[in-house]
This record gives structure tokens, sequence and C-alpha cells, in this order.
């Protein structure tokens, strides 16, 4: 999708979120995202390509696809003079395929799920950004969805609200739902999702189940001795790639190598072994593999 | 690949919608209590109810003879001393002049550019909730908006005038005397032409509305365009574009005061302003069916 300006804001990316994931959206700012997620919305026109989603093809028009997929871009947005229940009735009353005999109770219901039943009846313009937040996922809790889309679902929650908002995801999940989650919180990604898609500067630069992205990664094994030069030797001779030995710390690349095979290999060749550990690399140190080290936002 | 499996979760299929009818009505009433409900509305509506009162407190205070008075507002002001009715015709026609126009400003900018500005538009984009069925339930909602906004002035006026004034049956401009029954029929006609007219702004608010964020831009906008298009309207030298001018047919209503109805004259009011209604209509559907929605 290419702005105006001339801009290039998404770069032909083939995002694949099988059905029934919790699928990660990751990015830094400015790598396309949110305009992804709008495009797949309907709200913003691709330039060129197109897309399916929940089998429909966008040129078909997603009207038709739409009432299936929850959704909550770039922050809630509600009337601040209505309240938390008349909102979510005013959003009940644009649907155009709503089940008109439930509608209070779907309402309730959704306003329980998220924890706001007690303050339902107060305006929205009283609400604090938690309970914002709160309301923009009731919304789309609205009606049962194949699809939900969920751009920072956390964002401003205290840690209780977190806890709920990773169980509720989870919940939705359980029950069959698609969840398409953006977010730039890498611990809550690793926490919820079975499958990744890391953004940067328009271009889809991984995609897979986070186990796989977790594989990109090289473990190292770190041995803690005295006997430094000797540890390195012992691991030379395995066939250890990247060997670098410090003061009474000797680490290299594990690659296929069995950790227990080579404490035994060090106990045998006499080299005291202090500690010995696998450490594998953070899903923030793959990020910023993946999508650049630099703090500038891109263009 | 089975039904089942391709109805998903939620076992909705594409297609399905029971009486579409009835949903559209259910975002169309939605859409009228969100705007008159709305305090900052009410209070709105409370100074356009307030000022045919006034109107008809400062007549009765200061009663004009009979008779007295010049053209334009001035042919009404004469005979309210006489009849009541005028009150509600006088009341109209000022009211007309800026705080009716400003009115459907403020409820035409904020339709689409206030939901905007709000972020409500993706919110309801999102439910999906149509980008042409929800450009057509705002305009709907103007102009009922307009006729609610025409029937609170005219009917004050009336009430107002009843109370102070006598009334009784009414004498038309061209002379002759109607029955009170027909000279009530004549100003509810004489309503629903201001509706109209008002509507047609209405429909240009609608259409600036889908260009911006800003519902105080487009208000601006209207206001500025009702002041120039009016002091255009008095400069002779440009008689040329007067007929053309969004408020030239405005105050053209005396027609239907006549005895037979001037037809021709109304007709050519009402052109004006189906010409307005449909080329900004035809603007603001372009608009919102085109646009990115960044907001």
């Amino acid at each position: 999708m290419r702005f105006r300006s001339g801009q290039l804001a998404v770069d032909h990316i083939a995002l694949a979120v099988p059905p029934g994931s919790v699928y990660g959206f990751l990015g830094p700012n400015g790598s396309g995202k949110t305009t992804t997620i709008r495009m797949l919305l309907g709200l913003v026109h691709p330039t060129a390509g197109t897309f399916r989603m929940l089998g429909t093809d966008a040129r078909d028009g997603l009207d038709a696809v739409l009432p299936r997929v929850g959704a909550l871009v770039e922050g809630p947005a509600f009337y601040p003079f209505l309240s938390g229940r008349q909102n979510l009735a005013r959003c009940d009353a644009a649907d155009p395929s709503a089940d008109l005999s439930t509608v209070p109770s779907r309402i309730d219901q959704a306003l329980d799920r998220v924890g706001l039943l007690a303050a339902a009846d107060k305006r929205y313009r009283a609400y604090s950004l938690g309970m914002k937040q709160r309301l923009g996922i009731a919304a789309s809790l609205l009606r049962p969805r194949d699809l939900m889309i969920l751009d920072e679902p956390t964002n401003g929650l205290d840690p209780q609200g977190t806890r709920e908002i990773r169980s509720l995801v989870k919940q939705i999940a359980a029950d069959g739902t698609t969840v398409f989650v953006s977010s730039h919180l890498l611990a809550e990604v690793e926490q919820i999702c079975t499958h990744v898609g890391v953004m940067s500067t328009g271009k889809l630069v991984f995609q897979g189940t986070l186990a796989e992205l977790r594989s990109r990664g090289e473990s190292r094994i770190l041995i803690r001795t005295t006997d430094a030069t000797g540890a390195a030797e012992v691991l030379g001779r395995l066939g250890l790639a990247d060997i670098s030995a410090g003061d009474g710390l000797v680490s290299a690349r594990l690659g296929e190598h069995a950790p227990e095979k080579i404490n035994a290999e060090l106990v045998r060749t006499g080299v005291p072994v202090a500690g010995l550990e696998t450490v594998r690399p953070s899903l923030e140190d793959l990020f910023v593999e993946l999508t650049g080290e630099g703090f500038d936002v891109n263009g | 690949m089975s039904t089942a499996s391709a109805a998903g979760v939620t076992g909705f299929t594409p297609g399905q919608r029971a009486a579409p009818i009835r949903h559209w009505l259910r975002l169309f009433g939605s859409e009228l209590r969100n705007v008159f409900l709305r305090p900052r509305n009410l209070a709105m509506l409370a100074v356009l109810a307030g000022a045919p009162v006034l109107l008809g407190v400062v007549m009765r205070v200061n009663t004009p003879a009979p008779g007295s008075g010049g053209d334009g507002a001035g042919v009404f002001v004469g005979e309210i001393a006489g009849n009541g009715v005028f009150l509600s015709l006088f009341a109209l026609y000022v009211l007309q002049t800026v705080l009716l126009p400003l009115a459907v400003s403020v409820v035409s900018g904020d339709s689409v550019a206030g939901e905007a500005g709000l972020g409500t538009l993706r919110t309801l984009l999102t439910v999906p909730a149509g980008r042409i069925r929800l450009l057509a339930t705002k305009y709907a909602m103007i102009v009922v908006f307009c006729f609610a906004a025409t029937l609170l002035v005219a009917g004050l006026g009336l009430l107002t005038g009843a109370i102070f004034f006598p009334v009784g049956p009414v004498t038309l401009l061209s002379g002759d005397t109607v029955s009170l029954a027909a000279g009530l029929g004549r100003l509810a006609l004489i309503g629903c032409y201001v509706a109209i007219a008002l509507s047609a702004l209405g429909a240009i608010g609608l259409a600036l509305s889908t260009f911006t964020q800003h519902a105080i831009a487009v208000m601006a906008a209207i206001l500025v365009l009702v002041i120039v298009s009016e002091i255009l309207d008095a400069v002779s030298q440009v008689a040329v574009i007067h007929p053309y001018l969004p408020t030239h047919f405005w105050f053209s209503f005396d027609a239907l005061l006549r005895m037979p109805i001037d037809w021709w004259q109304v007709m050519h009011g009402l052109a004006s302003f189906a010409a307005y209604i449909v080329i900004f209509g035809a603007v603001a559907l372009t608009r919102m069916r085109r646009a990115n929605i960044t907001c």
C-alpha cells in the first residue's frame, strides 16, 4: 500500500494466519503494522493487490465477512457523552446482521467478560484508560467471532487487567476463534501466541510458529571454570564453533552438540567445571536481530 | 469443504440477512438518539425554541402599528398585531438568516467529521456499518433535524403569537383573506419549504464533513458560505449569478402567501434546493466510498 506521498507503507506482504491460531504481529513503530490491519478491515484501500479473509476475496467486498471479525484498532473510540452500555448498544445497532432478540443479554455478557458490568452506566468520559480499553474489547465480543484482530489489547491495563485479557484471549482461542494480536510486548506474545509474524519497513521479515522463531537464534553453552584454556581446548576438539574464553568463563555456539556429552568430556579431561548452562537468545534479541538495532523510526 | 467449517465458529453464513429494513431502522434510531439527546444539541434546540418566544415578547411590549414596516420581514411585522399567525412567519424569516443555518451547520458538520474526530467512525465502519449505509443514515438524520428545527421555530412562534395576539382568518399578501385553517395550511407549506432549503444546506455540510476530521471547520465553512451568499445576493452588479447562489431562494416563500399560490416561484426554489442536494450528495458519496479512513 503506497501512501499519496509516494512512501511505500506495506510492500506486498504474504500474511498466512492459520485458523484457530493465536498469531502475534510484531514490528517496530512505523513498520506498517497498523496500515496492514486497517487494510484488512476495509478502512484503507490497498493501492495494489488483494487478500483473502475467512474465505472471501477482498475485491468481492468485505461487508459480508466483517461481522465475523471482531476488531480493536489503534485504541478504543467511543462517544464521551454516552455510557459504556449505550456505546455498546450503538455498536450493535450499526451491525446489519445482529441477532435482534438477544441484544440486552449479549451486551451484558460482553461487559461481564471484560469486567465492566459494574461501571456500565457511567459516562465514557469518566472511564480510566484501562476501562476504555476494556470497553473496546467488549465491543468486539458482542457476538461470536471467527477472527479477532486486536491492536495492542493490553495497552494501559494494570497487571490484573493484563492477566485477565491474556486469559480472555486464551479462552477466545480455545473456543475456536483465530486471534490476530498486534503487540510491542514481546513477553506477552511469548505467553499467548502460537504463531508470529514480524514486520520491518513494510516487509514481512519472518513468519512461522513461535518455536521456529526461537530456533532461529543460536543457543550457546556457558562453562564456568578456573581452567579456561583447558576448557576451550576441549570444546575445540569436540568441534564447537565460535569459542570465546574469558576470565573464568568459556562459551561457544552449542549447535547440535548435547550439553551433557560436553560436560562428560570436560570432566574426563580433568577440567574443573564449576557451572555449565545453555543460554537461549531472548525473544527481544531475536526481534532486534530481525528488525534492526536503530532507535530512529524508519522514514 | 463442508458448510460447518465454512461457517466457522459463529455458524454465520454469508448472505444470511434477516430484514435489512429493521436493521437500518435500528441504526437510524440510534443516530436520532445520538443527535437529539446529546446535551450540546439540546441546548442549541432550546435557543432555537427561545428565539420566537423572545420575538413575541418584544413585539408585545413594543407593538408595531398595523400596516407599518417595509419589505422583507417587515411585511410580516405590520400584520402581527392583528393576527398572531404572522409572528410564526416573522420568526421563520428572522431565524432563517443565521440561527437556523447555524444549527444545521453544527449537526451536519458533526455528522461525519465529528465521528472522525472522535475516532468512532472507524469503530462504526469495522462493525461493519457500511460506508454508504452510514452516509445515507447521516443525511436522513440531517433532514429530520431540519424539519424538527423548523417545526420548533414555527410551532413556538404560533403558540406565542396565539397567546399574545388575536388569532383569526389570515389576510394574505395578495389581499385576500382565508380561513384560519387555510392560513395554518399555508404556514405548514412554508415550514416545509424552509425545511427543504435547510436540507440543501445540510447536504453541503455533509459533503464538507467527509473531507475533514474537524467538525468546527465545517461549521465555519458553512457559515461563511451562507454569509457570503447573502451578501452577494444583495449586490446587483453580480445579478447574473444570483439564481445559482444557495441562499437566493430561501426567502421566496412569500409566493405561498398569495392567492393563487405562485407555484412557478416555489418550483424555482425547490429546483435550486434539489440541485444542491444532488450535487453535494454525489460529492459526499464519492468521497465516502474512496477515502482512506485514518481517524
